[in-house]
């Protein structure tokens, strides 16, 4: 953690919840009430047999102010457990994005290029244009949209970021 | 366990007789009539019909507090609902555990804008601890016993349950509370021993320490309070108490240095600035106790004992922060501390008593005695607390504003449980329903709401409610004719502009009175004081006594927003040397 009390850090914090209705609601109405930062959310159920959704939420806070979301989120009734990746070690991240790019002749090429480099994928494709399917970090995606920007790129959807410990351990 | 078959709003009634519920607050209600008609046969539970939902949350929560039971309250959907608000918020901020049953429209018309539908759950997500919306009879007495459990177990709350009329209806199975599994939820209570060995290492090493107590000592029942007061004798430590904490340790004791915070002692609040160690138990640094942040009790270190994780660090870094039942963790403090043969620095706690006995001879909340014939506020309460001395249960409640400081401040309280306000929301309307609670959950006990005449009109329609239930509850107006506390900020922070604080065509509160079956009474000189407040303490049925006092007085001492602990205006002299600053004003 940043020595400097005052240094806003970012963090990828995972949520295990009931997955009952309203819980989304009740994690985000606790974040927009209280004020709190969110960059990126996902939520999907994770566990059948139990019923548990898992929510990752990045957000940026200084260290009290993270300190603080994550008992907050604990108080929850719904929620069983709370996470916090980046103070808990080394985590992998990752985003989808949907990225559709309108274009003819040389920038048609110039996007397949670059989408190659990327290890992006054309799930789609008509005469002008493109979808583009790339998995990566958040950067790697900033990235990618950027370079798309002037080759044509008309749409983007994204899923936020998912993430999860390295190693042995699990939630 | 073999269930039985009953309609849902038969499972809600069982699951409240199964959880030891035998009176409930409410206002019926389109959506609601198959719990009432439920309940029209049914002899072991008192159903109180207030006469506006807002005040059967607040009655349930003087019930609550008086009683340390879970407060229970029945309203209709829609407008009850929503009029329901006001009190569950108030509620999660003074940790009163409640449970409120909402009705709500048929599950097919949920979403349909259908008559008096709301979303109930919706609207009372942020303030409730939590809520449910039972879809499926078969889940609502897991939902109800579960409800009950969430709202008592560890930081105490209100609890909603939102029941559609067709599944108050439905046929379901009925399951006893023994038959839930508790849920995960499960707040920690007992704390680690490396934490209390370190409590107990710097409790040992304290030379100016201070002991801050709050609601949460209440909360935890009244053995946290024997033990907080085992612990200050045992250390000899000084105790100051937050609004909601008062009575947790006796008024009467000589350790006890007053309420602390925006109108608090002088000593206590230079004890919390001067300190070398604070204890704070069960408090939570509200904005009301600090003053300005960057210069709150700059040289102490810091413990803080709450069962909520989330209180500890919110608003003041601390150095120790021991999440737990503050009952538990005060026991483990002891032991180690008795197990240690620990002693306090009898030389640094000598010259520390001597310093905030120093402080004590301002004798900060004199007030001028001179007239005599105008009633001053203070010296009405002092009256009060006087004269009802001799009875031996008296419980007080109040609304919110000037009075309810001046309350704080002159009426004395040795034990928890006896004073109820509405600290967190600061909600006017609140004490003469809540006084109306409390006078249900005792019966022979003297409740009275120490009112202002703003705020006793806020929900004067209890009055109606005290009638039909014979309550002998007393509302003891001081009435200035204006809303005290907002003129008194008017006159300190906006140049005396007195916008839209006085109260013009009051009411004649001695004929209101008499409009609602109580009996009036009025003082209005200095030497009619005392026997308006005997008769009234007298009297065996339900009185408005309008205290009619000292229009422009002003609550001191003061901190003024934006200052520091060290920073008081003791009184209206000292106002014109220190000017609010522009930080402070925008605070509230």
């Amino acid at each position: 953690m940043s020595a400097n009390p005052e240094t806003e850090n970012r963090h990828t914090i995972s949520v295990v919840v009931d997955n009952e209705p309203g819980v989304l609601a009740r994690v985000i109405g606790l974040f927009s009430g209280r004020g709190y930062n969110i960059e990126s959310l996902t939520v999907a159920e994770v566990n059948l047999d139990e019923n548990l959704s898992r929510i990752t939420v990045v957000t940026s806070g200084t260290p009290m102010i993270i300190e603080q979301i994550k008992a907050q989120l604990t108080r929850l009734v719904p929620v069983h457990k709370v996470a916090d990746l980046t103070l808990d070690g080394p985590h992998v991240e990752r985003e989808l994005a949907l990225i559709k790019v309108n274009g003819k002749g040389n920038a048609r090429v110039e996007a397949l290029r670059i989408a190659d480099i990327f290890r992006a994928r054309a799930v789609d494709s008509t005469n002008n244009s493109f979808v583009f399917e790339i998995v990566g970090n958040t950067g790697k995606i900033d990235a990618f949209i950027d370079l798309m920007k002037p080759l044509g790129l008309v749409d983007v959807s994204r899923t936020g970021v998912v993430a999860i410990a390295r190693g042995r351990s699990a939630l | 366990m073999a269930s039985e078959q009953m309609n849902g709003a038969n499972i809600m009634l069982k699951a409240l007789v199964d959880q030891g519920v035998t009176d409930i607050f409410g206002y019926p209600g389109g959506a609601v009539l198959p719990l009432y008609d439920a309940m029209f046969n049914h002899n072991s539970i008192r159903h109180i019909l207030v006469r506006q939902e807002g005040g059967a949350v607040h009655a349930a929560e003087g019930y609550a507090r008086s009683t340390g039971k879970v407060g229970v309250v029945v309203v209709t959907s829609g407008p009850g609902a929503t009029n329901a608000v006001t009190g569950l918020t108030d509620a999660m901020m003074d940790s009163i555990p409640l449970v409120c049953i909402t009705g709500q429209v048929p599950t097919h018309l949920i979403g349909n804008d259908a008559f008096q539908e709301c979303d109930t759950t919706g609207i009372t997500r942020p303030c409730t601890k939590h809520n449910y919306l039972v879809k499926d009879v078969n889940d609502l007495a897991r939902v109800m016993h579960e409800a009950f459990y969430v709202a008592r177990s560890g930081r105490p709350g209100p609890v909603l349950i939102d029941l559609p009329k067709d599944v108050a209806m439905a046929l379901g199975d009925y399951v006893g509370p023994k038959a839930v599994k508790p849920k995960h939820y499960a707040p920690q209570v007992k704390a680690e021993p490396t934490k209390i060995d370190q409590a107990v290492k710097m409790i040992a090493a304290a030379k100016r320490p201070l002991i801050y107590a709050g609601g949460g000592v209440i909360n935890s029942g009244p053995q946290a309070s024997k033990l907080l007061r085992q612990f200050a004798k045992l250390t000899g430590f000084p105790c100051t108490l937050t609004l909601m904490g008062l009575g947790a340790y006796p008024a009467s004791d000589k350790q006890f240095v007053g309420m602390l915070g925006m109108h608090g002692t002088y000593e206590a609040n230079m004890a919390m600035h001067d300190c070398d160690l604070m204890i704070a138990v069960g408090s939570r640094f509200d904005d009301r106790i600090t003053g300005r942040l960057d210069a709150f009790s700059p040289g102490s270190k810091k413990i803080h004992i709450d069962i909520d994780p989330s209180s500890i660090n919110k608003n003041v870094q601390v150095d120790l922060g021991i999440v737990g039942d503050v009952k538990v963790v005060l026991q483990d403090i002891l032991k180690v501390y008795k197990a240690k043969k620990v002693k306090s620095d009898a030389k640094a706690m000598k010259a520390w008593w001597h310093e905030i006995n120093s402080w004590r001879k301002t004798d900060c909340l004199s007030f001028d005695k001179s007239s005599k014939t105008t009633i001053k506020p203070q010296y009405a309460i002092e009256r009060l607390y006087e004269l009802t001395k001799k009875h031996k249960k008296v419980m007080i409640t109040t609304e919110v504003g000037q009075h309810q400081m001046w309350a704080a401040q002159h009426f004395h309280f040795d034990q928890p449980n006896h004073w109820m306000t509405s600290g967190g929301l600061g909600t006017m309307g609140y004490g003469l329903p809540a006084a109306m609670g409390a006078q249900i959950a005792h019966p022979d006990a003297l409740c009275i709401d120490i009112a202002g005449e703003a705020s006793i009109l806020m929900n004067i329609q209890e009055m109606a409610t005290i009638a039909q239930y014979r309550l002998p509850v007393k509302v003891f107006i001081l009435n200035n004719q204006y809303m005290g506390m907002v003129r008194q900020w008017q006159e300190l922070l906006h140049g005396g502009r007195y916008s839209e604080s006085y109260m013009d065509s009051l009411p004649d509160f001695v004929k209101l009175a008499e409009a609602f079956g109580a009996v009036g009474m009025r003082a209005t000189k200095l030497s009619q004081l005392d026997g308006v407040i005997q008769d009234m303490i007298d009297c065996d049925k339900s009185v408005i006594a309008d205290i009619c006092v000292d229009q422009m007085e002003n609550v001191y001492p003061m901190i003024p927003s934006g200052a520091a602990h060290n920073e008081m205006l003791m009184g209206p002299a000292d106002k014109a040397e220190k000017p609010v600053s522009e930080e402070g004003m925008v605070l509230v």
